[in-house]
């Protein structure tokens, strides 16, 4: 697993209070992870922060599931 | 009109000197100080450097993890105070109907700490604004009440009541007024407050209000003693629930007394100091006198506002003796604010479970830390100085008072058939 996977994942597991073997790629925020639309829009501000990134409101309503935030942050974080 | 009559079913407390109602009697009935050095931050530099923060408290115990991360601390004590509160009423929420049951919870700030995290963090960095999306509804004074009614699935009226250190009182009054006009049966009421933050000691600490005593915290808050230096800032959260007597009686629930009068005036005279003839704190106490269709002989304890500063003392006392005029010498006064110091938007809701468990159990909670006698206060008056009282009490009367002037007072009686 790349360290942006690794660092993606325990934000998870911290904001979302889930078992870190519930956080798949495939697992959506919403209906796996049981985030509210508040949570989600917490991860992203969470993402932001510790890669230093800022992510675009279009870009971060494509974000739904721990695969999709981590192959964004691969493709942009420099 | 016919008013309906308004029960005291379940009581929850958590405090500077206990975190449980037992507890919280056994420490009041005892003389302790909740008082100590400041654990949650470093209050090196600060004027004051001790407050009465409640103690071992595992918020998890009570709250899921995930839950609590979107609440602040003033949230937390809250919930945790209804939890005991409902529990104590035995109430069974499948059974009442849920949509004539009720939250008004008190609260001077709400989430100060929160407030101050957030901000700090955002000046700290290059401008770019992200902030929490929790920030806000963590900070709001409301959302206290909001929660309890998510939890519970109370569905009648909510909301917060903010009237400074009367805020929890103003909270009682309200929910008092909805079950007597029967727009509902039961409240959870009181008010709760955690502002022991550098914003909160700070902020006072620039309007001279708290006690610098460093070198001995327990003495510290002593209200009517002649060194008395200002008040203690206290952190924690009371519960009542309020019930239509009928509606109790019903089912079968414990009754601890009876909420008989309420009374609410503004001094209409400074931000921040009490009128100096006690003006709008007599009024307060003559309307919920009238509110109760009592007169002053028929109390026997005061449970005053008395936080301990060398102005509001004066001036409550000197309302209480207009108001109750020879009687006042018959009646026992205490300030349990000696032990617990100030809980601001939370004062009132434990004072009133102070008061309701003094008519309870037939005892006076002390007004701890008498050192010195002040002469501006009249030698006939029993201020119960430093050890609790023995004494039957048909009814109690407990004041507040909140900066902006506004004063809040309820009657508490012995429950009569």
């Amino acid at each position: 697993m790349s360290e942006i996977a690794q660092k993606v994942k325990a934000i998870i597991v911290d904001k979302l209070g889930v078992e870190e073997s519930e956080v798949t790629p495939e697992a959506s925020f919403t209906n796996d992870l049981g985030a509210d639309s508040l949570d989600t829009v917490e991860l992203i501000m969470e993402f932001e922060k510790e890669f230093n990134l800022s992510i675009p409101d279009d870009q971060a309503e494509q974000i739904g599931t721990v695969g999709q935030a981590i192959s964004y942050l691969e493709a942009n974080v420099k | 009109m016919n008013l309906r009559r308004v029960v005291v079913t379940g009581l929850g407390a958590l405090t500077p000197i206990g975190n449980t109602v037992p507890e919280f009697w056994n420490s009041l009935s005892t003389g302790v100080s909740g008082a100590a050095p400041i654990t949650r931050f470093d209050a090196t530099l600060f004027k004051t450097q001790f407050a009465c923060e409640v103690k071992n408290l595992d918020v998890e115990q009570f709250i899921d993890r995930k839950e609590a991360r979107k609440m602040d601390l003033f949230t937390q004590m809250g919930l945790i105070a209804a939890d005991e509160a409902i529990k104590d009423a035995g109430l069974d929420l499948e059974k009442i109907n849920l949509h004539r049951a009720g939250v008004i919870m008190g609260s001077g700030i709400g989430g100060l700490r929160s407030f101050q995290d957030e901000v700090t963090d955002f000046a700290r960095g290059d401008g770019t604004p992200r902030f929490n999306p929790f920030f806000i509804p963590k900070m709001i004074a409301d959302i206290c009440a909001g929660f309890i009614s998510i939890r519970y699935g109370f569905r009648g009226p909510n909301f917060v009541t903010v009237s400074a250190c009367a805020s929890a009182t103003n909270a009682i009054i309200d929910a008092f007024n909805y079950i007597r006009l029967n727009k509902a049966d039961i409240f959870i009421t009181g008010g709760t407050e955690a502002t022991i933050t550098e914003a909160g000691v700070g902020g006072f600490n620039a309007l001279k209000a708290l006690s610098q005593r460093n070198d001995s915290p327990t003495t510290a808050s002593r209200p009517f003693d002649k060194d008395r230096d200002g008040f203690v800032l206290g952190e924690g959260a009371g519960c009542l629930i309020l019930e239509d007597y009928e509606h109790a009686k019903a089912r079968g629930a414990k009754i601890y007394a009876e909420l008989v009068g309420g009374g609410m005036t503004a001094d209409a005279y400074h931000i921040t100091a009490p009128h100096p003839e006690g003006e709008g704190a007599s009024n307060v106490m003559k309307h919920a006198l009238e509110d109760a269709e009592m007169q002053p002989e028929d109390i026997d304890y005061v449970n005053v506002h008395g936080t301990s500063t060398p102005l509001g003392d004066i001036s409550e006392v000197k309302a209480i003796q207009k108001v109750f005029g020879e009687h006042a010498y018959k009646i026992n006064i205490s300030s349990t604010k000696s032990m617990t110091g100030h809980l601001l938007g939370a004062a009132g809701a434990i004072e009133a479970i102070a008061s309701i468990l003094a008519i309870k159990n037939s005892l006076i909670p002390p007004t701890i830390n008498h050192f010195t006698d002040d002469e501006e206060f009249d030698p006939r008056l029993n201020l119960t100085f430093n050890k609790a009282q023995k004494r039957e009490i048909r009814a109690a009367l407990s004041n507040t008072f909140g900066f902006g002037g506004h004063n809040a007072s309820i009657i508490f009686k012995k429950i009569t058939e």
